[in-house]
């Protein structure tokens, strides 16, 4: 069976994923949702060469299995699964892939939506982008799956 | 007690690895570990505020109390996706 929550070097699959998210279903399965976040080519007008990303591995599944928790207690009989990759990337590959599978398409999108948002906030990982003149790590949200406020935003983005 | 430090991205390059051993005092917690960092390499000070810790790969609030043995991770704000 292919895994719900994973952070991998290798290439992601994104027919793995839905795989795992509809084996994960506790419901019968009407609609699934694809999420696919590429690496863009350039960034706030520079040209990118390569994205490092790096990730405390073995917190990563622990994250996603939770964020997963929290959609299923929002959107009920709603399965998902999320693969992060790691390590080099180029303008073009995929850096990670979620699917929700759902009896009906409203909550697998808005699932979808949530999901990405909180893999923003919370997955322990990191990106230093490359440009053609220089690099910078990436510093995004302040990390902790406690702060009920930015769940809350996830949640208002999701069903917005 | 000895602990291992785990740190990432920006705070690994600040330190110049990712894996660290550390001995604490009994009852130390996650912000005394850091604590101890930011007298080691000044520089983490700038992220005195937007750390984040783990213990044993879950979050952990800095108030925690750590155990011999632990791995305590310092997360500097996350970017994935």
């Amino acid at each position: 069976m292919a895994p719900r929550f994973t952070a991998s070097h290798a290439e992601l699959d994104g027919a793995a994923v839905e795989r795992a998210a509809c084996d994960a279903a506790t419901a019968p399965v009407g609609a699934t949702v694809t999420f696919k976040g590429i690496v863009r080519g350039a960034n706030q007008g520079r040209r990118v060469v390569r994205l490092e990303y790096e990730g405390y591995e073995t917190m990563i599944a622990r994250v996603f299995a939770r964020i997963a928790e929290e959609i299923d207690a929002h959107w009920p009989g709603t399965s998902s699964a999320i693969h992060h990759r790691l390590g080099t990337l180029r303008p073009g590959d995929v850096s990670v892939v979620i699917v929700t599978a759902s009896a009906h398409r409203a909550a697998a999108y808005a699932a979808n939506r949530y999901a990405i948002e909180r893999v923003k906030q919370i997955a322990p990982v990191w990106k230093h982008e490359h440009f053609e003149d220089g690099d910078v790590w990436v510093e995004g949200a302040v990390a902790g799956e406690d702060d009920e406020a930015a769940r809350l935003k996830a949640l208002e983005i999701a069903c917005a | 007690m000895r602990v291992t430090v785990k740190l990432f991205a920006r705070l690994r390059e600040i330190a110049g690895g990712d894996t660290l051993e550390r001995d604490v005092p009994a009852g130390a917690t996650v912000a005394d570990v850091w604590r101890a960092l930011v007298a080691e390499w000044p520089t983490l000070v700038a992220f005195d505020t937007t750390v984040s810790g783990a213990v044993n790969a879950e979050y952990a609030p800095m108030s925690r109390t750590v155990a011999e043995g632990d791995e305590v991770a310092f997360l500097p704000p996350v970017s994935g996706g």
